[in-house]
């Protein structure tokens, strides 16, 4: 599709040129952004394309950034490193926890995770578990310098991975809901006893899905760990994961590209309604939020698809 | 064996108040199927609206009849603006617009009353009610909880504004065809899950103090009840609220590594253990499922 | 005397697909109409565009107001009482709320017991069961139900959807001389949609016959009696 391969191309030569053109600071954010979309990305996989509704995903994403660091931290494993077995750890978790996940239904799916989100904080400040956790206090990174001597100062070179890693987590993403098995996760969203009696194997597909799904958010942890430089266990509660459905819902549900324009919204939009007023933010963003949803109820994916269908039927 | 029942009372004084805000959220959930992510904030601000009227002046019960009233009214108006043009929009922007209204209404409590922790009276008074097991407020906690639920059954089960309310959450579509005005009754859910969220509010205030943050937990606690009661009946929710009550607080005393910390995480351990077994909750409806 | 109902042009689709293409007809007061036609011609869509359940387009005049901008709870308390195809028994609720469900929108507690009564009187099966939930009821006994429900609010005009699906015959006959008994003493107009094409012709005054959403024939019973084509396509003989 031309449209999609030239706005694909623009991507990519606006994004290869942005740390050039900003400075420090703003690289870091334009590397969150993309940390945000593959966390994104990991939930569009199970609530949007899977039906599966979710808001347990900062516990992944807590996961993977506390696998980064200590892992780095306590074990001196390179950074490089974390980033896969943070992908496995939370592949396992997701996966183990898929099994029960399969005998609840939308809303009580919904609590069982939101109470994976709310465990999550406390059980990082657990006591017993200091040793590895740092407790309250959290763990500190040490930021990574840029690889094989390449004339990029570090906040560049971690950009460039940040990006790399997107693009690369982005096309296995597409290649996998463009295939025989994303059809069988919509089938199985649509109708799930429909798609059992088609013979797709409904519970091994929710069970791995819930694993992709962890993966994704558990590497974009690590690579905010690495970013940040830090964890704490009060930066990963129940406010991330509605943090990570408002970006979903806004970038519009079962369209990948949207992760990026969700992400640029929970990234960007709190500051934008400090700017509007700084003691009424919080209010500022509600409002900006319920407005966004009564012009663009499917997100900036609907909008786009709507288009694109116009497009086509001339 | 003192110490056992005496956690038991307060457990279930405490969950009283956690049954309360199960029962506001099973009243919207019955009525649109979402849960009100918001109705803790909600309830915030009205037990401030209330604080505010007893500050000028007003005798207590005024003030609490008052700021029932107008919590109902407010519920009845945010379902028939914020909602109305939401009708034919997906599930998921649903709760996008819940968690704006819960940024809303927790900013609009912290702007305008800040954040310093206020007193907020009892009518009950705090003195000892049966010996050291139970102080009077708590007592008060539990029959005020009870009572509503009392005049709730009487509403539905003998009214027939109740009875089109059931009808309206049951089959929306049948409900039209015998003239029920089906969005009206669904403001209505609205207005009286507000209103139950407001006496919530002003019943835990006296424990907990007033400040903007005041009922975070308690909405976590009154989803757990809600769900452990299974989210389609009133009763359930109110005995899921109490059973939430007590079991928090029995997990707090007599379970050594848990301290604070973890009382909210074993709250939910014990609601994901239930669901497991029994996914539509304790008390209920499987529904069969027709292909 | 002008007609109860008066339909024209009435479109009506279900998303994408156009299901009504341009309907004309009419109930007379005091009439009963039948809608005859094959699976898909239109039937149940053409009671549901009356009721407001289905995106449509056209004149509706019901009772000398234009009802087709009206939402469904406002054409019901005009008067239109809808026995849906699926029966729409509220299953959870008791026989006896059900019926009171019926007469939601009228006041008067006295004359609605009264109703009530005459619909046991009408369907003593009813009466036996009436605290149990209406879910636990057998087809036949949900139908006649559903028949009670739309009597409760003394309707000037009562619309059937295949009002003998799923029942045995017995208890086919018995609901239809119900209707008789109905029409003949209260002025209560019916437009009924059938596949038994013979039991509906029976009981109308007037018949329209829909294919693939159109009209395709207007008459009395008789004509499609007398008509051989018809009568082989409809009546099977």
């Amino acid at each position: 599709m031309a449209i999609e391969r030239v706005s694909a191309i623009l991507f990519l030569l606006a994004a290869i040129a942005a740390p050039m053109l900003l400075s420090g600071f703003f690289i870091f954010q334009v590397t969150m952004l993309l940390v945000y979309a593959i966390a994104i990305m990991g939930l569009n996989l199970l609530t949007g394309f899977n039906g599966q509704f979710s808001l347990g995903h900062s516990a992944f994403y807590a996961i993977g950034a506390y696998a980064a660091a200590i892992l780095m931290d306590k074990f001196g494993i390179g950074y490089l490193w974390t980033l896969p077995l943070a992908g496995l750890i939370c592949f396992a978790v997701g996966f183990l926890f898929g099994f029960p996940a399969l005998r609840l239904e939308g809303t009580y799916l919904a609590l069982a995770t939101f109470g994976l989100a709310v465990a999550t904080p406390q059980i990082l400040k657990l006591t017993p578990l200091e040793h590895w956790t740092g407790g309250v206090q959290g763990v500190f990174v040490a930021k990574p310098n840029a690889a094989m001597g390449l004339p990029l100062t570090a906040d560049q070179w971690l950009y460039y991975l940040t990006l790399s890693v997107f693009i690369l987590l982005y096309i296995l993403a597409r290649n996998l809901i463009g295939s025989r098995t994303g059809r069988a996760l919509l089938a199985i969203r649509e109708n799930p006893i429909a798609a059992q009696s088609m013979g797709i194997n409904v519970s091994l597909y929710k069970t791995l899905t819930f694993g992709v799904s962890a993966a994704y958010t558990g590497v974009a942890g690590a690579l905010g760990a690495i970013v940040i430089q830090f964890v704490a266990p009060d930066s990963f509660g129940f406010m991330l994961s509605v943090t990570f459905l408002v970006g979903l819902v806004v970038g519009g549900i079962a369209w990948l590209p949207g992760a990026l324009i969700g992400a640029a919204f929970i990234l960007f939009v709190p500051n934008f309604a400090e700017e509007i007023s700084k003691g009424l933010s919080g209010a500022a963003y509600g409002v900006i939020m319920i407005l966004l949803m009564y012009v663009m109820p499917s997100g900036a994916g609907g909008i786009v698809q709507s288009a694109l269908r116009a497009v086509r039927a001339r | 064996m003192e110490l056992l029942l005496q956690q038991i009372l307060s457990g279930l004084a405490t969950g009283a108040i956690y049954a309360c805000m199960a029962l506001a959220v099973v009243m919207i959930y019955q009525s649109i199927g979402h849960l009100n992510f918001a109705q803790g904030e909600m309830a915030t601000f009205s037990t401030f609206v209330a604080w505010q009227l007893i500050t000028w002046g007003f005798p207590y019960w005024a003030a609490f009849a008052l700021t029932v009233a107008l919590s109902f009214a407010g519920g009845v108006l945010i379902e028939r603006v914020v909602f109305r043009p939401l009708k034919d929009a997906p599930a998921l922007s649903h709760i996008v617009v819940f968690i704006g209204l819960l940024a809303i209404f927790n900013n609009a409590s912290g702007f305008v009353w800040d954040f310093t922790i206020k007193t907020f009276p009892s009518p009950f008074g705090q003195g000892p009610m049966f010996g050291a097991f139970l102080n009077m407020h708590q007592a008060g906690m539990i029959a005020c909880t009870l009572g509503m639920l009392v005049l709730l059954y009487l509403f539905f089960s003998r009214t027939r504004l109740g009875l089109s309310l059931r009808a309206a959450a049951a089959n929306p579509e049948s409900a039209r065809l015998v003239g029920v005005r089906v969005g009206w009754m669904i403001a209505l859910g609205w207005g009286l899950a507000s209103a139950i969220g407001a006496v919530a509010g002003m019943l835990i205030a006296p424990v907990v103090f007033l400040e903007p943050n005041m009922m975070l937990g308690v909405l976590l606690y009154g989803f757990a009840g809600a769900v452990v009661g299974g989210l389609t009946s009133p009763i359930g929710a109110v005995a899921g609220g109490l059973i939430v009550g007590v079991m928090e607080n029995l997990a707090g005393t007599y379970v050594p590594v848990v301290g604070s910390e973890l009382k909210l995480t074993i709250a939910l351990s014990l609601i994901i253990l239930i669901l497991i077994f029994k996914p539509s909750g304790l008390f209920g409806k499987t529904l069969a499922k027709r292909v | 005397m002008t007609a109860l109902l008066s339909v024209h042009g009435l479109t009506a689709s279900y998303g994408e697909g156009q299901v009504l293409a341009g309907l004309d007809f009419e109930v007379q007061r005091g009439g009963v109409t039948v809608l005859l036609g094959a699976n898909g011609a239109g039937k149940t869509t053409t009671l549901r565009a009356i009721c407001g359940m289905v995106r449509r387009e056209g004149s509706i005049i019901f009772d000398g107001k234009p009802i087709q901008n009206l939402s469904t709870e406002g054409v019901v308390r005009l008067g239109v009482a809808h026995v849906p195809d699926g029966r729409g028994t509220f299953t959870q609720l008791t026989v006896d709320e059900n019926l009171q469900l019926g007469a939601i929108t009228r006041r008067g507690r006295k004359e609605i017991e009264h109703d009530i009564e005459r619909c046991f009187g009408y369907f003593p099966v009813l009466k036996e069961r009436r605290s149990q939930q209406a879910g636990t009821l057998s087809g036949g006994e949900q139908q006649m139900l559903a028949v009670a429900r739309a009597l409760m609010l003394r309707p000037k005009l009562m619309l059937l959807d295949e009002p003998s699906f799923g029942l045995a015959p017995m208890i086919v006959k018995q609901i239809f001389d119900i209707f008789r008994t109905l029409n003949a003493s209260t002025s209560m107009s019916m437009l009924i949609v059938e596949q038994n094409a013979a039991l509906a012709l029976e009981l109308a005054d007037h018949a329209y016959l829909l294919e693939t959403g159109r009209v395709v024939f207007a008459g009395r019973p008789d004509d499609i009696r007398n008509d051989p084509a018809l009568r082989r396509s409809y009546l099977g003989y």
